[in-house]
């Protein structure tokens, strides 16, 4: 019977629940200085001054470096269509751009000799005026790198031809704020760089991606990949955050060259949540048009990116946005345009949908306008344009090729298990009697794009001569529960049992490449590598079974409960994977198979989510009752760690919607930098979520895999903030911007409510 | 100054400077790194161990205001023979876990949390664990395996 598509435990959790993780900061680091970074406090300044001849004479301290003591060049964003001169330097030189951003590094026997010292560091400000709405920097009347003459990263899109509009009886427009949120991981950024007596140096670090962490590492400190050695131990989440390296991490080599000792660094939450790339960040105008029966002819949209203070894939994010504007809809016109620009703000980064959810809730929100316009049920209209079954793969009008889907059935069955007719019903009565607590009730459907670019993985299964196998990948689990997906695969293949397979991953001197875990990529790009190379190393067994056993191959078999090879019909005369391994060691070679998949393209998961929310008509407070999921990521390998994800995303997504909010004054001081001013979501604003499943095999790989680490916060997001609207319909509400604040809500009710307040029980 | 703990079941005395955090003594003195630091607001929770059985965010106390107390930490939660507490068991069976940063400090208020309400209800349990934060797993399989270590062994201690 096959192991896959069941439910098993995670090999990984023994560990973590008993002695713990062994995370970067955990690791001893035999004769280390401790790195303190001093960060501005300015948004945006020149900076005639860095003093830290104070600093040098606090204890513990071996050396103070600025910017002026920096022989490493700015990093040019690596993104497509990005400026060069909107470099970043690794410490501030000459001007800052945001709080956060790194002056000075102060070089400590202790860590808390670093605090102290840090604050001796004497940082002069010139202040210029900070550029905090993306708005006011596209105006360019303050310019963050006058050398480059804009404050425009990077701009896409054509200019919107008005005919196709011509057709619509309807129109709707509406300007949306995709709000700029924080990604927080539990972990925050840790590093520690070593070189060794052979001229190398070891980086440990908290990332997602330790070979694209070693090729920037080379690449800043001038030396070959070869010299480099990336280790990630356990990574406490990352969530796109954590993909690219950092100024402060990539510095490390360099300062441990500097004083001839190894050095780590680990930040605190407060500077991680201006240190550590924030997410989303989008304010959208769109325009939707169609039919007075329903049928929506015509999409724009149009984006202006916040990129933040130095522009790296968040100004690039956009790409993704557009590529999945029109969503789940067969819609004729699909017109995007985007503007990316800079501002003195933490730069934006990927995060947990990158781009992607950014798009659905745009259309999304678009969906419901329009069906409120035409006075037609939301989910109705919805219906009326999705894309048939039978129209796969599906080209859209922005260009992405969408493999496989049924989104009407996906719609269909969360309108079902959600008893949509019946919270409607609900929802009239409450309105029927001027209950307080105001019922709503909010629908998306959603399709998205997971392994981008498609660009395969690498694996290694080799098969030892005591039996158990061992497994190289070069995805990076840090909480995916690759361990246990990658040992099913295996095991089903060989026969081996999962407890006897090593999956080894996140160390670039064991694993020859890898391109990390992010976008959703893992099962069908790592995963898939493990399980054809698994598949390869059996036709290999086979026949160095059939030479050992004088046998003709195609008549030798697999037992796969006793890992055993034998000729069909005599299983007594055998030979064990073990056997074989050692006939190999013995032969001076391995019984391994080494593997790079390369999936022809990418794959696009969907599904249909219902929320249900009650608002306090008297406080504005929102509580999510209900928050209910179809999501169909092709064939499910583990649906123990599928329903994982599926939680996770769904957490993040609704807090977008209802909580999270990264603000700042209009100085650029942030206001919510840390996790008290910060709303991260906790346990009593969620509650337990309503999971059904589908599941379409993608004809695009093997395994029929689909990516499912975002979809769950792709589809929540709008689902929920459409519920908090749906809530407030009856009073004319169309639209309401997230977060969905107490504050907020409140206002919109009583600016709503305000003609006719005696039909709405509001206290004064 | 000196302080005299006992952690895990082993007494200790150790030189520390005045504002050592309890969670840094625990993870730099003691070499208990399965508690975690997540934030530098007492929000997050992740570093909660029990001091004389009560659970406390251990960010929020002093090593010298521990002297003289028995701590537990994730370390010392389990049985001496390896065996987990049926809270360890109840979050491994109910995949309550994920990248396993939070997990130390979610399991030890966990276990707090039914010591003192040895039968919550679902929202009693949300309540209990609101000062604890967890990005990956939505909270859902956390108060599952809450709720079913509740009903399957009597509250531990």
């Amino acid at each position: 019977m096959s192991i896959l598509g069941n439910r098993v435990l995670r090999r990984e959790d023994p560990k973590f629940l008993t002695t713990g993780g062994v995370y970067t900061d955990d690791l001893p680091i035999e004769g280390a200085v401790w790195a303190t970074y001093v960060r501005s406090t300015v948004a945006h300044a020149r900076l005639p001054a860095v003093d830290g001849t104070a600093a040098a004479d606090q204890p513990g301290v071996v050396a103070v470096l600025t910017g002026a003591d920096l022989d490493l060049a700015p990093l040019v964003p690596r993104q497509p269509g990005l400026r060069p001169e909107m470099a970043r330097p690794l410490l501030a030189t000459g001007t800052v751009r945001f709080v956060g951003e790194p002056v000075a590094v102060v070089l400590t026997e202790r860590r808390d000799q670093g605090e102290d010292a840090a604050e001796a560091v004497i940082v002069d400000y010139d202040p210029l005026p900070a550029v905090v709405d993306p708005l006011t920097a596209a105006d360019h009347s303050t310019l963050l790198f006058p050398e480059a003459g804009t404050n425009v990263a990077k701009q896409q899109g054509e200019a919107p031809d008005d005919a196709p509009w011509a057709a619509c009886e309807v129109v709707v427009r509406q300007r949306m704020v995709n709000q700029r949120v924080a990604p927080c991981p539990l972990e925050v950024r840790a590093g520690a760089a070593e070189w060794g007596s052979d001229g190398r140096l070891t980086q440990y670090v908290s990332n997602q991606a330790p070979h694209g962490a070693r090729r920037a590492l080379a690449a800043v400190l001038g030396v070959e990949e070869g010299q480099v050695r990336v280790v990630a131990p356990d990574v406490g989440g990352g969530f796109g955050a954590k993909i690219s390296l950092y100024p402060e991490e990539l510095l490390l080599g360099w300062l441990a060259r500097q004083v001839g000792r190894p050095v780590r660094w680990s930040e605190t939450r407060s500077e991680s949540m201006v240190g550590l790339g924030h997410g989303r960040a989008q304010l959208q105008d769109v325009t939707i048009g169609g039919t007075r029966d329903g049928r929506v002819l015509a999409y724009r949209l149009e984006v202006v990116q916040d990129a933040g203070a130095y522009p790296v894939i968040g100004a690039h994010l956009p790409t993704f946005t557009r590529m999945m504007a029109s969503g789940t809809y067969d819609i004729p016109t699909v017109q995007f345009t985007t503007t990316a620009v800079v501002t003195n703000t933490t730069p934006v980064v990927a995060y947990r949908g990158a781009g992607r959810p950014e798009a659905t809730t745009a259309i999304e929100r678009a969906m419901d306008l329009y069906a409120a316009e035409l006075g037609l049920d939301p989910v109705e209209v919805r219906r009326r344009n999705l894309v048939a079954p039978d129209r796969f793969p599906f080209t859209t009008p922005t260009g992405a090729v969408y493999d496989c889907g049924d989104y009407a059935r996906a719609l269909d069955l969360a309108v079902e298990a959600s008893g949509y007719a019946r919270l409607r019903e609900e929802q009239a009565r409450r309105r029927a009697a001027g209950d307080r607590s105001l019922l709503g009730i909010g629908v998306s459907t959603y399709v998205e794009i997971t392994n981008v670019g498609g660009a395969g993985e690498y694996a290694a299964v080799e098969v030892r001569p005591d039996g158990g196998a061992q497994v190289l990948t070069g995805t990076s689990p840090h909480g995916q529960g690759h361990v246990t997906a990658w040992s099913m695969l295996v095991a089903e293949q060989l026969g081996i049992p999962m407890e006897d397979i090593e999956v080894v991953a996140n160390d670039t001197d064991v694993v020859p490449s890898g391109g990390g875990t992010m976008g959703s990529r893992s099962l069908q790009a790592g995963g898939l590598a493990v399980h054809e190379a698994s598949v390869e190393l059996v036709d290999l067994a086979r026949k160095r079974a059939a030479d050992a056993l004088e046998a003709d191959p195609d008549d030798v078999v697999l037992d796969r409960v006793e890992g055993r090879w034998h000729v069909a019909g005599t299983p007594a005369v055998f030979r064990s994977w073990a056997d074989l391994a050692a006939d190999a060691a013995a032969a001076g070679g391995q019984l391994r198979v080494e593997h790079r998949s390369a999936p022809p393209s990418e794959t696009f998961p969907f599904g249909s989510h219902v929320a249900v929310v009650e608002v306090d008509a008297e406080t504005g407070r929102v509580r999510l009752v209900r928050l209910l999921a179809v999501d169909d990521a092709g064939t499910i390998l583990n649906p123990l760690l599928a329903e994982g994800q599926r939680h996770g995303g769904l957490a993040q997504g609704a807090a977008q919607a209802l909580l999270e909010e990264v603000r700042y004054d209009s100085d650029g001081n942030p206001v919510t930098a840390n996790l008290a001013d910060y709303a991260m979501v906790s346990a009593t604003e969620l509650p337990s979520f309503e999971l059904v499943s589908m599941e379409t095999p993608t004809p695009v790989n093997a395994l029929g895999a689909k990516g499912i680490g975002e979809s769950g916060t792709i589809g929540s997001t709008p689902a929920v903030q459409s519920a908090v609207v749906d809530a407030l319909a009856h009073l004319g509400v169309r639209h309401l911007d997230m977060p969905a604040s107490p504050e907020r809500v409140w206002s919109v009710i009583a600016t709503a409510a305000a003609p006719n307040r005696a039909s709405f029980p509001l206290s004064d | 100054m000196d302080v005299t703990l006992t952690v895990n079941g082993t007494t200790r005395t150790d030189s520390i400077e005045d504002r050592l955090l309890l969670v840094h003594y625990l993870r730099d003195v003691a070499g208990l790194t399965g508690t975690n630091i997540g934030c530098d607001t007492s929000s997050c929770g992740a570093c909660t161990v029990h001091v004389n059985g009560e659970s406390v965010k251990s960010c929020t106390m002093l090593a010298a205001q521990a002297d003289g107390t028995e701590v537990t930490t994730i370390e010392g939660l389990g049985g001496a023979d390896g065996t987990l507490h049926p809270m360890q068991e109840a979050f491994r069976e109910h995949h309550g876990l994920q990248c396993g940063y939070c997990t130390p400090g979610m399991v030890m208020a966990a276990v707090s949390l039914l010591e003192e309400h040895p039968h919550p209800t679902e929202a009693e349990v949300r309540e209990g664990l609101e000062g604890n934060l967890c990005r990956c797993t939505g909270y859902h399989n956390i108060v599952k395996a809450v709720l079913a270590a509740a009903t399957s062994a009597p509250a531990a201690s």
